[in-house]
C-alpha cells in the first residue's frame, strides 16, 4: 500500500511532470515535490512524486555498506 | 534500473548476512513494521538467511488490514446510496466487512471503481457532475499527502461532488501502542521507509528513548533490508538504541516539508479504529471544519448494523505480533486469497498473504 518506485523526471509542466520508468512513460503530480527537476529521480507514489532520491546519499549508502562488509571480512 | 538493482546484489546481500552473523552474539526479535517489508522479506527469503539468533516479526503496517471492519461497513453502506460512485484503491475491494464487501456491493450493481491515484477520481467527479464521488481514503502517512493534495485541489477549482471518507492512519501511535500493551518484548524495529519520506525520522525518538527498542528506517530492496537488520543487531548488541536511517537515499531526518504542510493544512489529528487493537486516540487523520463539507461521514447519512467479526479469524493477534499465520486454524483451509476471511489474507501486504504466497 505504501509501495513507491523511483521514476525519472522528462519533463515538467506547472505541477505535473512527466515520468519514465523501464521505457515507460505517465504524467504524475509533483505537487508534494516543488523542487523536482528535469533528470532528476523520485519516488512514485499513487500518481504522485513524494520525494526526489539523493544521488549523493545513495553513493554514501554504498560505501557505508562496503566498509561494514570490509570490517566483516577483516575480523 | 538505477536505485533498485544495485540494492538486489546478491553477492552483498550474502556478505550482510554474514556480517550479521558475526555481530550477532544474543538472541533478539525485531518487528518489521510494514507490510512492504514483510513482502520483500518473505519474497527474498532473508528469514531463512538470517542466523538464528535474529527472530523477525510482522506488524500492523498494512492499512488495508488495519481497518476496522466498522469502518469497511460504512464504506459499503455509502456504496449503496443511489447516484453515488465509489473510487478506491483495489486493495479494499474484497476486504469482508461486517456482513459483505465492496466486490459483492459491485456485484449487486453498486458503482464502484478502482483507481491508481486520487488523480483518478478527481477526474470521475468531473466527468460526473451530477452524481457524487467518494474517494474511500484508506492509508498512513505516505498516502495522507496525497489526498490532501486532491482536497484542496477539488476545493480550489470547485469541484463540488468530490468527497472523501477519512480512514487515515498514522504510524507513530499505534508502534507506541503496541510498545505500551507490552504484549510483546522488542528489541528492534525496522521502522517504515515510504512513511519516513514523509515525516521523517525524528517522530520515533520516542522508541528508543521510552521503550529502550532501537529503531532504523529501512528501505524496500533486500540489501536495504539486511543493511537495516545489521545496523538494528549492532544497536542492540552495543547496548545503545538509538534512531538511524538506512533509508538515506529516500529519507531525511525532517521528512518531506512541503507534503507535511499540505496534510497539517487539510487534517487535524483525531481517535482511529484499529482492527485488533481498538480505538487509538490521536492516530487517525479527521478532515479539518474548513473542509467537512467534502467529509462523506458528515455529508451522506447512513445506518450501519451492528458490527460483527469473522469467526476464529486472528487478525487482530497477527497485527499485533503476538501470533503467526500458521498459528490461525483458518488459515490456507478456509482462508484463502480467492476466500479471504480476514483483512491479513486480502491485501498482498499482509502477513497472511505474504506467508501464503511465499509458502511459509
Amino acid at each position: 500500500m505504501c509501495l513507491a518506485v523511483p521514476v525519472q523526471v522528462v519533463s515538467i509542466q506547472d505541477t505535473e511532470a512527466e515520468v519514465e520508468i523501464g521505457g515507460v512513460r505517465r504524467r504524475v503530480s509533483i505537487m508534494l515535490t516543488p523542487e523536482a527537476k528535469v533528470g532528476d529521480y523520485v519516488l512514485l507514489h499513487t500518481g504522485y512524486a513524494i520525494n526526489v532520491i539523493d544521488e549523493a546519499e545513495a553513493q554514501e549508502t554504498l560505501k557505508l555498506l562496503t566498509e561494514m562488509i570490509s570490517f566483516g571480512e577483516d575480523a | 534500473m538505477k536505485f533498485i538493482d544495485e540494492y538486489r546484489d546478491a553477492e552483498l546481500g550474502k556478505k550482510l548476512v554474514n556480517r550479521i552473523e558475526q555481530l550477532s552474539t544474543r538472541q533478539v526479535r525485531l518487528m518489521e513494521f510494514c507490510g512492504g517489508h514483510t513482502v520483500a522479506i518473505m519474497r527474498n527469503g532473508l528469514r531463512q538467511l538470517l542466523p538464528p539468533t535474529v527472530e523477525m516479526l510482522s506488524g500492523p503496517g498494512c492499512p488495508v488490514c488495519v481497518t476496522a471492519n466498522a469502518d469497511i461497513d460504512k464504506a459499503i453502506a455509502l456504496a449503496r446510496l443511489p447516484d453515488v460512485i465509489i473510487t478506491t484503491f483495489g486493495d479494499m475491494m474484497k476486504v469482508p466487512g461486517s456482513y459483505s464487501s465492496l466486490q459483492q456491493v459491485r456485484a449487486e450493481e453498486a458503482d464502484i471503481r478502482i483507481v491508481y491515484s486520487t488523480q483518478d477520481a478527481l477526474q470521475i467527479a468531473r466527468d460526473n457532475p451530477k452524481r457524487s464521488v467518494i474517494f474511500i481514503g484508506i492509508g498512513f502517512e505516505t498516502t495522507a499527502p496525497t489526498i490532501a493534495a486532491s482536497i484542496l485541489q477539488a476545493k480550489e477549482e470547485k469541484i463540488e461532488n468530490f468527497y472523501v471518507l477519512c480512514l487515515l492512519k498514522l504510524c507513530p501511535p499505534v508502534m507506541k501502542a503496541l510498545l505500551a500493551l507490552g504484549e510483546i518484548k522488542l528489541d528492534g524495529i525496522v521502522c517504515p521507509g515510504h512513511v519516513s519520506v514523509i515525516i521523517g525520522s525524528h517522530p520515533y525518538e520516542f522508541i528508543p528513548r521510552d521503550y529502550g527498542v532501537a529503531c532504523v528506517v529501512s528501505g524496500f530492496e533486500p540489501v536495504d533490508i539486511l543493511l537495516s537488520v545489521a545496523m538494528l543487531v549492532e544497536q542492540i548488541e552495543n547496548r545503545k538504541p538509538r534512531v538511524e536511517i538506512a533509508y538515506r537515499r529516500g529519507v531525511k531526518p525532517e521528512g518531506n516539508k512541503k507534503a507535511l504542510e499540505l496534510m497539517g493544512r487539510v487534517f487535524e489529528s483525531g481517535d482511529a479504529d484499529w482492527r485488533g487493537i481498538g480505538v487509538i486516540p490521536a492516530s487517525g487523520l479527521k478532515l479539518r471544519k474548513e473542509y467537512a463539507p467534502l467529509d462523506a461521514e458528515r455529508a451522506f447519512s447512513i445506518t450501519l448494523e451492528p458490527v460483527r467479526e469473522a469467526s476464529g479469524c486472528i487478525c487482530g493477534d497477527i497485527l499485533r505480533g503476538v501470533k503467526i499465520p500458521a498459528d490461525c486454524k483458518l488459515f490456507r483451509k478456509v482462508c484463502l486469497p480467492e476466500h479471504p476471511v480476514g483483512p491479513c489474507m486480502v491485501s498482498s501486504e499482509g502477513a497472511c498473504a505474504a506467508y501464503y504466497q511465499y509458502g511459509v
